[in-house]
């Protein structure tokens, strides 16, 4: 089983801190990969600025890296920022890494007038323009993020000893939202985009658990013909354009997420005051309900976090934390090793109806429950 | 040696031998009760007096001779209309086993003369080729085991309902429901429906046992379950009862009860399940209905408005004034509009490797509902055996390509596809159902196994009784005839029907717990799925597994 860690705070802090949870929670894990995820970038050596997309992924060899470089300024994308990691490279298990990249840049000037969601689709077009270079050279190139604010890192071998290998601990990279995933490799390869969070225009998600409805739910996403959604080396994925789905393409607010992967029971439905649309939306999206056992873990491009539980809770979690900064886990003591100085008594571990959103401003948390109403007109 | 002309031998001549079942009768149980005789739906046995020869031996003396007892016996006749059918009511009414039909285990002759005065054999039933089909093959083997607390099939909550009817893309519902655009009207269904048998092939009997059971299921167990009414109308009180909303209303080609269910209307309490458009049939594709004269009594003239004692073939396509193409766009939308578009209208057509085209029309048609394929093992009141036998196609790879044909378009949603032909044919009927619906069924129909669970139906695949056509069901499920229909109590079918379903819920749920299922039909779930033979594994998709 998968172990999740997600730490929000309003200050930047290293993304170590989560690996010590992870460390903290190691029974869980097998050690065969981790996925880390950082929104809301802080670089020691360079002034960001958070608009810039960063690419984030990892070159195998000189040739591969030689062909991004070349691809990006074809592009017409302007590099403004190349982190290089201080590698310790006797503790990376994998023989066939050239480079970790995280590199931030200027969209080219001709989306200057673009909209909103020509950018989001260009930055994604990018990213999987490049994933397929990599697939058709021997896999020679993976890349995880093309998005303002993120960087992703994912690697196999033990969570700890990857953040000791990127020198994680020195500070040279912070964020304000980091989350984490420290690998049980089950039931598919060992494939690096395999592994969680993932990553789609900003959404991401991570999960622990199985995810017993994978193909009906990904059959049904190909069908979209959407070119984000592709991929699926992990049952997983799924949940992550699930949430695209909801909020991009039928831009419902939040709220409508759990009630499309865990609708409630007719009965339920029967008493609800928007029980009519919500049956209607259960109909229409019935090929992404969901089974679990599975926790999901997110955040948002707004650095909003979530987390809700499958239906029948069959995979725990922990949220706690306090004003300006919060944790979420798998496991108890993960909430404890990333803020150990908070009021435990008022941790919360959200029951199969609750959705958990911790707002940009991490004032408190919303526990928002699918018997409450639905914040939409639509549904009036 | 007698002189052949003496003897009585003719091409149609035939000894009790020749025939598919033999009656076995032991002379020293039998008390001459005549029970058998009486109750043989086909006249099959009679009592007949018979000499026999006691021989004389007398040891002290040179005289040889014989003497003779008569005495009353079981002749069974050698009539091909009385040949024996196997129904075994013989046997169920002799109070001292003294008698039971015996399969003829030699190939009988019966197969050459079953065309008498040149009419094929027409009979009841379904293909008569028996041993495990393609359903029983498959097995469930993706068992969440890993990872997973296995779900608790008795004590976790199940959602086991699919959805019956059109449903829209989530964008295009959002749409209508901001700008008050139709939202097409959709059932949550039990996936096992009691498929179409009409009012008129069924007994008064049969019919009110069914609507019973089904409003238990509905009303006290929670399971809701529907039942279709085939072609033959509804009675009118069910029109006008609360009852409707579990029944589906099929119209075929005869068009027969629509009279009445077209009046009904202003009347009606609540709207029906749906509405069924029969197009064909798995059992005869290509051919209509058929009620045969024997069936049509009284009450059922009146009901469909015919004559009494008239064979009624439904022709095999519908009369309309339309282009065979405009004529299922055209029907479906005139159904919908007669019912205020509130209620789902979906096709029922034979299995056929042009299934595929039938459902694109569908997709591109916003009233159609779903579609019900069904398959060649579907079972049927009456048909030519030919039909039945010979002419059709399986469901489950009709099923398989009609549902990847939606996969590859995402269209799978949108229309349900209904699975029907053989499920439960060896009893397995969660097993058959649920292995339908991973291939991509949404539900499936179930005729023949219904009646066969829920009120004793002695018919099978290996030519046991399938008399259905003739009026004559020794049972009463599908006669006209008082005197056999009031063997069965409408209440104890109820009672079955209950316990059928309570034990398929429960099966269902043996089924999806160890697969990690429980919020959703699991529907197109192929990864769950596996069959110990390369070539069906290869065209079904699914895994192979030996």
């Amino acid at each position: 089983m998968c172990r999740l860690a997600l730490k929000t705070a309003l200050e930047p802090f290293s993304p170590y801190t989560v690996l010590t949870a992870m460390e903290a929670m190691q029974e869980g894990y097998d050690g065969s990969g981790l996925g880390l995820l950082l929104r809301g970038m802080e670089f020691e050596d360079f002034r960001y600025n958070h608009k810039f997309p960063i690419l984030s992924g990892i070159a195998h060899s000189v040739a591969a890296w030689r062909r991004l470089d070349d691809f990006m300024e074809e592009r017409g994308y302007e590099l403004k920022y190349d982190h290089k990691f201080h590698m310790r490279w006797d503790l990376v298990e994998s023989k066939d890494r050239y480079r970790y990249f995280v590199r931030a840049y200027r969209m080219p000037d001709k989306f200057t007038d673009r909209t909103q969601q020509e950018k989001d689709d260009e930055l994604m077009l990018t990213r999987l323009a490049l994933r397929k270079d990599g697939e058709l050279h021997g896999g020679d190139l993976t890349v995880f993020s093309f998005w303002p604010d993120v960087t992703i890192i994912k690697e196999v071998g033990w969570p700890i000893k990857i953040g000791d290998s990127l020198c994680l601990h020195d500070g040279q990279i912070k964020s304000r939202v980091c989350m984490a995933q420290g690998r049980q490799n089950t039931n598919y390869g060992i494939n690096l985009y395999a592994c969680h969070p993932f990553f789609l225009q900003g959404i991401s998600t991570m999960t622990n658990g199985e995810n017993t409805a994978f193909v009906p739910i990904k059959d049904w996403l190909l069908g979209r013909h959407f070119p984000g959604y592709l991929g699926y080396q992990s049952d997983s994925e799924v949940f992550t354009h699930i949430l695209h789905y909801t909020l991009k393409q039928l831009k419902l607010p939040l709220q409508a997420y759990k009630h499309i992967i865990t609708p409630l029971s007719s009965q339920e439905l029967a008493v609800h005051p928007q029980g009519e649309f919500l049956a209607g939306l259960r109909n229409v999206c019935r090929r992404l309900i969901i089974d679990g056992p599975n926790a999901v873990i997110g955040t948002l491009p707004d650095e909003t976090c979530l987390l809700v539980m499958d239906q029948k809770k069959l995979r725990p979690a922990t949220v706690g934390g306090r004003t300006g900064e919060w944790a979420i886990a798998s496991e108890m003591c993960g909430v404890d090793a990333m803020i150990p100085d908070r009021d435990r008594a008022l941790d919360f571990q959200p029951m199969r109806e609750h959705t958990v959103i911790i707002p940009p401003d991490r004032k408190e948390l919303t526990i928002w429950s699918q018997h409450d109403p639905y914040p939409l007109p639509q549904a009036a | 040696m007698v002189s052949t002309r003496s003897v009585s031998v003719a091409p149609g001549s035939l000894t009790p031998n020749d025939f598919p079942w033999i009656i076995e009768h032991r002379e020293d149980r039998c008390t001459l009760c005549g029970n058998c005789t009486s109750v043989c739906p086909k006249e099959a046995i009679r009592l007949a007096y018979r000499r026999q020869r006691l021989p004389r031996l007398d040891i002290l003396s040179t005289k040889r001779g014989s003497e003779y007892r008569t005495f009353t016996g079981i002749r069974q006749e050698t009539a091909i209309a009385n040949a024996c059918i196997g129904c075994g009511m013989c046997a169920m009414v002799c109070p001292n086993e003294a008698i039971m039909p015996a399969p003829n285990t030699n190939e009988h002759r019966t197969l050459f003369f079953n065309n008498q005065k040149g009419e094929p054999q027409k009979r009841g039933g379904r293909r008569n080729v028996s041993g495990p089909n393609l359903l029983d093959r498959i097995v469930f083997n993706r068992i969440s085991m890993l990872t997973d607390p296995a779900l608790d099939a008795g004590r976790h909550e199940f959602n086991l309902t699919t959805t019956l009817g059109r449903i829209l893309p989530p964008e295009d519902f959002l749409d209508r429901i901001q700008h008050g655009g139709w939202i097409p009207p959709t059932r949550e269904i039990f996936p096992f429906v009691i498929g179409s048998m009409s009012f008129g092939a069924l007994s008064p009997n049969m019919w009110l046992g069914l609507l019973q059971g089904v409003a238990y299921c509905n009303e006290v167990l929670g399971i809701p379950v529907v039942m279709c009414t085939g072609e033959g109308g509804c009675p009118p009180w069910v029109l006008r009862s609360p009852y409707l909303k579990y029944i589906v209303l099929q119209i075929a080609s005869g068009y027969f009860g629509w009279d009445e269910i077209i009046r009904a209307i202003p009347e009606m309490q609540c709207d029906p399940a749906a509405i069924e458009i029969k197009y064909g049939q798995g059992a005869k594709p290509g051919d209509g209905g058929l009620l045969m004269w024997h069936k049509v009594s009284k009450l059922i003239a009146r009901l469909r408005g015919v004559p009494e004692s008239v064979d009624l073939p439904s022709p095999p396509v519908h009369q309309t004034l339309y282009s065979i193409e405009e004529s299922v766009m055209k029907m479906v939308q005139t159904m919908s509009t007669a019912f205020g578009h509130k209620v789902p209208v979906y096709p029922k057509i034979s299995a056929s490797t042009s299934a595929k085209a039938v459902l694109n029309n569908l997709v591109r048609n916003p009233y159609a509902a779903g579609l019900l394929i069904d398959g060649i093992d579907g079972g049927t009141g009456a048909a030519y055996n030919i039909s039945m036998d010979a002419t059709g196609n399986p469901i489950a790879s009709c099923v398989r390509e009609c549902y990847l044909d939606l996969v590859a378009q995402g269209r799978q949603n949108e229309i349900p596809i209904f699975a029907a032909g053989g499920v439960g044919k060896n009893g397995n009927i969660a097993q058959n159902g649920m292995a339908l619906i991973m291939l991509g069924a949404s539900g499936v129909h179930v005729g023949k196994y219904i009646m066969q669970a829920a009120a004793g139906c002695l018919g099978n695949e290996k030519g046991r009784c399938n008399v259905c056509n003739l009026g004559i069901c020794p049972k009463g499920i599908t006669s006209q005839n008082p005197k056999l229909y009031r063997r069965l109590d409408p209440d104890l079918v109820a009672d079955r029907v209950a316990e059928v379903f309570m034990a398929i819920r429960t099966e269902v749920k043996k089924i999806m717990a160890p697969l990690g299922r429980s919020q959703s039909l699991p529907v197109g779930m192929s990864d769950a799925i596996g069959i110990a033979d390369r070539d069906a594994a290869d065209l079904l998709k699914i895994n192979y597994v030996c």
